[in-house]
C-alpha cells in the first residue's frame, strides 16, 4: 500500500513539473497538454476496455463530439472557458448514454464492430453538416478564451494553459479513481472477469456495460473539450475510427489493467509520433503501425504489465517461499 | 425517373462490392475469429498490383493475378503474424494488429503509387453503353455484377461441396470438435485468410476499373463492409450478401434525393436493425451476444 502512495506521489510531482523538465529532455509544454489530454481520453476509454472487459473502438466519437461541442458553444453562445469545457463533456457523455442501449449486449468482437460503425455516424455528420462544422475543412474560429478570477484575468497561453488541462485531468482520474474503489467499480471488474457468474449473482449485467460505456463517453468528451482548446481546431479527423484505434492503442500499449498504463501509453505514442513525424513526415503511419503490432506482440499486457511481471519474477526468485500471485485468467466467450 | 433508377443501380454495384467484401470479412472473423481491419487494405493491394500488372497481362491475366498475389499476402500475414493471436482470449490483440497492418499497407500503397489517384485501363469491349437511354448500364458495370455472382455462386459451391470447403464450415461451427476429428485446423485457418483476403482483391480489382485507385479506398469501404455483415447477421455468409447489397441500394437512392445523407443512412439502417432485430437479418440468435 505504501509503495502505491510513493507511486502516485512520484506521478504526481512530475505531472506537475512538467513545464520545467520537459523543455530539458526536448519537449516542449504543449506536447505534455497533449499528452495529458489524450492520457485522459484513453483513461476513459480504459474504464470500459480494461476495467469493464468491453472492447470499444469507437471512443473517437466521443472524443470528438466533446470537441465539437466545445468549439461550437465558444462560437455562437459565450466566451466562458469553463461553460464550454463542461458542455463538450456533457455532450459527450450524452451520446454514448444515448447509443449505450445499441451496444451494451454484444460482446467481444461483436461489441467492437459495432461500437466503431457507430462512431463512423458523427464522423459524417460532422464532415457532411458544413453550415455548422465547416466540414472537411475542420471548425475553425475559435479560441480559448482568457479565464476570470474576480478581477483578475489568465490568459491561456501554453504553461496556464498545461495547468488548466492538468487540473481536468486530476479531476477526471480521480474521479475514476474513485469509481474504481466503489462498488460500482467492483462490478465492472466483475463483470469482465465472468459476465456469466456476475449475472447469477443477480447483477443486471446489461445496465452495468451501460453505464460504463456512458462514463466513458463523458470522460473522452471532457478530453476532446481540452483537445479543442489545445488545437484551436477541430477536424473530422478527430472523429475518425483511426483516432479510435489510437486510443485504444494507448491503453493496450501502457497496461490495461492498470490504473496509470494509458498515461504510460499516451506518453509513449505521442513522443513517438511527434518524433518520428518530423523525421518522416511522409511515412510516419507506418511506424505507427509498426508499434500497433510490436505492443500487440512483445507487450500484451502493456509496459506496466510487463514491468510488474518482472518486478514478480525477480521477488520469486529471490524469495521462493514467497506465495506465487494468482494469474486471472479471462473467460474464453462462448 | 430515370436518374433514380441511374442511382439505384450505381449502389446496387457498390452494393456488391461491399457484399463481395463482407462475405470474405464474414469468412475471416467466423473461422479465425479476427475482426481483419485490414481487408480493405488487401482490396488496395490487390487492386493496385492489378494495375502495375496490367501492361504486361492485360486485363483478363492481371483480373485473376492480382487477387491471387493479395491472397497470397494474406497467407504471409496469417502465418507471421495472426496466428500467434490465436491463443490470445481477448479479441483486442488481433484487433490492434490487424489495424496497424491497414496503416502500414495504406502508407506503402501511398509510397510506392503516389497519393494521387490513377486510372485502371478496362477492355474497350467492355466500356461502352449497352442502351441507348440507359447510358449508365455500360458494359464493364454488368461484367462486374456477373462476376461478383459468380464468385458468390463459385464460393458457397465450394463451401458445400469440396472437402475443404465442408470442414471450414464445420469448424465454423465448432473448431474444437473439428480438431479433435484430425483436420488440421491451423491449415484450415491459413487457407481461409487465403480466401478472405483473395475474395478482398478480386473486388479490388473490379471496383478499379469502376472508381480510380486511390490509396484510402479500402478504408472507406471498410465501415461500410463492418456494417453490411452487422446488418445481415454476424456469423451469416449468406447475410453478408444481402447486407451489402441492401445497404448500397439504400446509399445509392439516398443520392438520389439527398446526397450527402448518402454516408449516413448505411449506419442509421444499421441501429434500426439493431433495435428491431438485435442478432441481424439472417443471424444466430446467441451467437457473439
Amino acid at each position: 500500500m505504501s509503495r502505491r502512495i510513493v507511486a502516485n506521489g512520484i506521478v504526481w510531482l512530475l505531472l506537475l513539473t512538467v513545464p520545467w523538465w520537459l523543455p530539458v529532455v526536448g519537449g516542449y509544454t504543449a506536447l505534455g497538454s497533449r499528452v495529458l489530454v489524450y492520457a485522459l481520453g484513453a483513461m476513459g476509454l480504459n474504464l470500459l476496455l480494461g476495467f469493464t472487459g468491453c472492447m470499444s473502438f469507437g471512443e473517437a466519437a466521443y472524443f470528438g463530439l466533446g470537441g465539437y461541442g466545445t468549439g461550437l458553444l465558444l462560437m455562437h453562445v459565450t466566451h466562458n472557458t469553463w461553460a464550454a469545457v463542461t458542455f463538450g463533456m456533457l455532450l459527450g457523455g450524452f451520446a454514448a448514454f444515448a447509443f449505450g442501449p445499441l451496444v451494451m449486449r454484444r460482446r467481444g468482437i461483436y461489441f467492437a464492430m459495432i461500437t466503431v460503425a457507430i462512431g463512423q455516424i458523427f464522423y459524417f455528420v460532422a464532415d457532411r453538416w458544413n453550415n455548422l462544422t465547416g466540414g472537411e475543412d475542420g471548425l475553425m474560429g475559435f479560441s480559448r478564451q482568457p479565464l476570470h478570477f474576480g478581477s483578475t484575468i489568465v490568459p491561456l497561453s501554453a504553461v496556464p494553459f498545461y495547468y488548466f488541462v492538468l487540473l481536468f485531468f486530476a479531476l477526471g482520474s480521480g474521479a475514476i479513481a474513485l469509481l474504481l474503489y466503489s462498488p460500482l467499480g467492483h462490478t465492472f471488474v466483475a463483470i469482465r472477469e465472468n459476465r456469466r457468474r456476475a449475472q447469477f449473482l443477480g447483477i443486471h449485467v446489461e445496465r452495468y456495460v451501460w453505464a460504463s460505456f456512458a462514463i466513458a463517453g463523458l470522460i473522452a468528451g471532457l478530453a476532446g473539450a481540452l483537445n479543442a482548446l489545445q488545437n484551436n481546431f477541430m477536424s473530422p479527423a478527430n472523429l475518425y475510427w483511426v483516432e479510435s484505434g489510437n486510443l485504444v492503442i494507448m491503453a493496450v500499449l501502457g497496461g490495461m489493467r492498470s490504473f496509470w498504463g494509458p498515461l504510460v501509453g499516451s506518453i509513449i505514442f505521442i513522443a513517438i509520433q511527434d518524433y518520428v513525424s518530423t523525421i518522416f513526415p511522409n511515412n510516419w503511419e507506418s511506424f505507427i503501425g509498426i508499434l500497433f503490432i510490436a505492443a500487440v506482440v512483445f507487450f500484451p499486457n502493456g509496459v506496466l504489465g510487463f514491468i510488474r511481471r518482472r518486478a514478480r519474477t525477480v521477488t520469486k526468485t529471490l524469495m521462493p517461499a514467497s506465495t506465487e500471485a494468482r494469474e486471472t485468467h479471462e473467460p474464453v466467450a462462448t | 425517373m430515370e436518374l433514380l433508377l441511374f442511382d439505384a443501380f450505381n449502389g446496387l454495384i457498390q452494393g456488391a462490392f461491399y457484399a463481395l467484401l463482407a462475405l470474405g470479412l464474414s469468412l475471416i472473423i467466423s473461422l479465425n475469429s479476427v475482426i481483419n481491419f485490414a481487408h480493405g487494405g488487401f482490396m488496395v493491394i490487390g487492386a493496385y498490383l492489378a494495375f502495375t500488372l496490367a501492361p504486361y497481362l492485360g486485363f483478363w491475366g492481371s483480373l485473376i493475378v492480382g487477387p491471387i498475389l493479395a491472397g497470397v499476402l494474406g497467407l504471409i500475414v496469417e502465418r507471421g503474424l495472426i496466428r500467434f493471436m490465436y491463443s490470445r482470449p481477448d479479441p483486442v490483440y488481433s484487433l490492434l494488429m490487424t489495424f496497424g497492418l491497414a496503416l502500414i499497407i495504406e502508407d506503402t500503397v501511398r509510397s510506392i503509387w503516389g497519393a494521387q489517384g490513377l486510372p485502371f485501363q478496362i477492355p474497350a469491349a467492355l466500356d461502352a453503353p449497352l442502351s441507348a437511354t440507359y447510358f449508365f448500364l455500360t458494359g464493364y458495370r454488368v461484367f462486374v455484377v456477373g462476376s461478383i455472382i459468380l464468385a458468390t455462386v463459385a464460393l458457397f459451391a465450394f463451401l458445400r461441396l469440396s472437402n475443404f470447403g465442408i470442414r471450414i464450415r464445420a469448424g465454423i461451427h465448432d473448431l474444437e470438435t473439428v480438431s479433435a476429428l484430425g483436420v488440421n485446423v491451423y491449415l484450415l485457418r491459413s487457407v481461409n485468410f487465403a480466401i478472405g483476403t483473395l475474395l478482398a482483391g478480386f473486388a479490388g480489382v473490379l471496383a478499379a476499373g469502376v472508381l480510380q485507385l486511390v490509396p484510402t479506398m479500402g478504408n472507406d469501404v471498410i465501415m461500410a463492409t463492418f456494417v453490411a455483415i452487422v446488418i445481415g447477421g454476424i456469423g451469416s455468409l449468406l447475410g453478408s450478401v444481402l447486407g451489402g447489397l441492401l445497404i448500397g441500394l439504400a446509399a445509392g437512392i439516398t443520392t438520389a434525393f439527398y446526397p450527402d445523407a448518402s454516408d449516413v443512412v448505411i449506419y442509421v439502417m444499421m441501429a434500426l436493425v439493431l433495435i428491431v432485430r438485435p442478432r441481424g437479418l439472417l443471424g444466430q440468435e446467441g451467437l457473439f451476444e
